[in-house]
């Protein structure tokens, strides 16, 4: 069995004394789309930020491509490539969509710049007409797209997505989880998805988690998490039927 | 819109309430300040008390007088639309100036010596504008860039200074020797100041900074065998014209170039000297918004933890902004002993640090013409209130409470994109409808 792209290994994250991650297991191959869905305060922000490095596990191990990255620096996690779109897109508000961009490619070699910014401007029409704009200027999803398209400036190998359907409209939404799939299908391209939309990231993934309280309590391709009585009943039907 | 716009009508009743509550916490403010007198007198030389109700009467009506005024304005929504008050060709005009004020400045400033060769004190008055200009850019670069707030900016003058000062008296080397030196002396210092403060932001890097700028100043006064402490040093070497000095001899600048000797020339070479060494500040900031580096800046100021996950390293992004600000610090500083022969610590005290970074902040941050129109108002403003000293504080309060209220990120708050498209495209319904949906 090949291994895989990034393995968590017993992670335990700590805020001061407040156990944010229990010691969690989760694995993501070379080309897959994995997600991780849980509810509020699971820890599936506190699981993104941990692999980036900031805050570092306490306990535990994470190794990216069979090296160790769990105790070195945010930007040398980024420069091992993995790209992150974090939780509330922190795109660059002052700053245009284009120097946003151009900070995306930060650490990748000049000559690539043009062809990845072609690329991410056909995926994101929009962008390229508001080029120009400041960052803090556009809609939310544009937002968004914005947030991908820069991380996806740094020529990545795995793909970190936080929560990219939050505050966005159902069409919207739509239209952002094609785009993730098409960057799966056409670059093969390895994305680890966190979402709270448990419907619609299950039904993109290949393999999912479900994080309760810190721990992974559930895990299995995304149909069998789909059609599980306790996860349809805990993320997708509960809060009808409880109430 | 227009249903939104609210009516103009005259509301007495509350600029009446208004003006009376005003009146009442001014007379709480000055019923001791102003409405008692203390004095020393008779045999026993006891203090004795007398009131001054008439001043007081008058400061309290003042207060509710100019309140009364302002609450009726505001209230009545006189004001609300400052565009009615200003006709469309007079922004036209004001957009105008705004795109051709740097240009303007430049050529007025290159122009200075040639008007004003015989007035000594304006030229004196404009060397120190400029001074604060440099000081303003260079500040700029860690405050407006980087975003991290300095207020121990001077220790780097003060580094500067008394490099050029130590290292001309001790060695014998010449400014353009000490002038690189300096800097990077100063650079030197920025960085070991760099290091503690990594971690900090806001507040508390502010409170370091204002430490460190202290420290430096007490080192300076303490360290007597050393920087002379407070006596300071004196004689430091005046600058020469690429070595040709500025004397009535037969080798000096005069004599050599046949021009019948005044000190003008002196000044007016100071003058170009401190305006290069500007210029040279805002090139090199104006090339370094466009390389990664001054990228990595801006991105820092905004938002530091996607910074780092883009990789950009935030230690080495921060060193630089602190090493390239002092640098630029140190170059004023060598300018400034040169320029007065003398140096104390008196001349580093924290109110340096608060007029520069004053500059940097009311002109916009991040504008570079911006710090230069600060610079202007605020020193040569300053300069102004000299017959008035004990006024111009009230007036520069009142100048800050105005830029405050009208214009609150700055006197040019634009930032000016790095990368510009080259012409403007129209965007197509299909794509704009494409990112509603």
């Amino acid at each position: 069995m090949k291994s895989p792209l990034l393995s968590v290994r017993g992670v335990k994250t700590f805020y001061g004394n407040i156990m944010a991650l229990g010691g969690v297991d989760l694995e993501v191959f070379e080309g897959e789309i994995v997600t991780l869905i849980g509810a509020n305060g699971a820890g599936k922000s506190t699981l993104m930020m941990t692999i980036c490095g900031t805050p570092q596990a306490r306990e535990g191990q994470i190794l990216f491509d069979g090296r160790d990255i769990t105790r070195i620096p945010t930007h040398e996690i980024a420069r091992a490539r993995i790209a992150q779109s974090p939780e509330g897109r922190r795109i660059f508000p002052r700053m245009t969509v284009f120097e946003n961009l151009q900070l995306g490619a930060a650490i990748t070699d000049f000559e690539f710049f043009a062809q990845d910014l072609r690329r991410v401007f056909a995926m994101f029409p929009i962008l390229e007409q508001r080029r120009d704009q400041r960052g803090g200027t556009l809609s939310g999803g544009e937002q968004q797209m914005l947030a991908i398209a820069r991380a996806l400036m740094s020529r990545p190998r795995l793909l970190l997505l936080d929560e990219p359907s939050l505050g966005l409209a159902p069409l919207l939404v739509q239209s952002i989880f094609n785009a993730i799939r098409e960057l799966n299908e056409k670059e093969k391209l390895t994305i680890f998805l966190v979402e709270q939309n448990a419907h619609h990231a299950l039904k993109l993934a290949h393999r999912g988690y479900v994080l309760v309280n810190g721990e992974i309590t559930m895990q299995g391709t995304g149909a069998e998490l789909l059609n599980k009585p306790e996860v349809r009943e805990a993320y997708l039907e509960g809060t009808t039927r409880h109430q | 819109m227009a249903a939104a716009m609210p009516e103009r009508k005259l509301d007495v009743a509350g600029a009446l309430k208004d003006a009376a509550l005003a009146a009442f916490v001014a007379f709480g403010l000055f019923s001791l300040v102003l409405g008692l007198r203390t004095e020393q007198s008779g045999l026993t030389s006891a203090l004795q008390l007398y009131p001054r109700p008439g001043l007081l009467f008058g400061a309290v009506a003042t207060v509710f007088a100019g309140r009364f005024l302002i609450a009726l304005l505001f209230r009545s929504n006189l004001l609300a639309d400052p565009a009615r008050f200003i006709p469309p060709q007079a922004s036209k005009g004001i957009a105008f100036i705004g795109r051709y004020a740097g240009i303007g400045l430049l050529v007025f400033a290159l122009i200075i010596p040639v008007i004003f060769f015989d007035n000594r004190y304006l030229l004196d008055l404009s060397i120190l504008v400029v001074t604060y200009i440099m000081l303003g850019w260079g500040l700029n670069i860690v405050v407006g860039l980087a975003g991290l707030l300095d207020l121990g900016y001077v220790a780097f003058y003060a580094v500067g200074a008394y490099s050029y000062a130590l290292l001309a008296q001790n060695f014998g080397f010449s400014f353009w020797i000490c002038l690189p030196l300096a800097g990077i002396l100063a650079a030197f210092w920025g960085v070991l100041l760099g290091f503690p403060v990594l971690r900090l932001r806001g507040d508390y890097l502010a409170i370091v900074t204002l430490a460190f700028g202290e420290i430096i100043r007490i080192v300076l006064i303490n360290w007597q065998s050393f920087t002379g402490g407070p006596n300071g040093i004196s004689g430091i070497p005046r600058p020469s014209f690429f070595g040709v000095p500025f004397n009535d001899g037969p080798d000096g600048f005069a004599a050599t170039f046949g021009l019948s000797f005044t000190p003008s020339h002196r000044v007016v070479f100071l003058f170009y000297l401190i305006l290069a060494l500007a210029l040279i500040t805002n090139y090199f900031t104006i090339r370094l918004r466009r390389l990664p580096i001054g990228r990595a800046w801006e991105a820092l100021r905004e938002d530091e933890i996607a910074c780092r996950s883009l990789g950009i390293n935030t230690t080495h992004t921060k060193l630089t902004a602190f090493a390239l600000g002092a640098m630029f610090a140190g170059f004023a500083g060598s300018f400034f002993a040169t320029r007065q022969g003398f140096i104390s610590p008196e001349s580093f005290v924290f109110h340096e640090s608060a007029m520069i970074l004053a500059i940097v902040v009311l002109g916009g941050m991040g504008s570079q013409l911006g710090i230069a129109v600060a610079a202007l108002v605020m020193v040569g403003g300053f300069e102004l209130f000299r017959e008035f000293a004990q006024y111009r504080m009230i007036v520069f309060g009142l100048a800050m409470i105005g830029i405050m209220i009208w214009r609150p990120r700055g006197l040019v708050s634009h930032r000016e994109p790095s990368v510009h498209l080259q012409e403007k495209k129209p965007i197509p319904a299909a794509v704009v409808e494409g990112a509603r949906q």
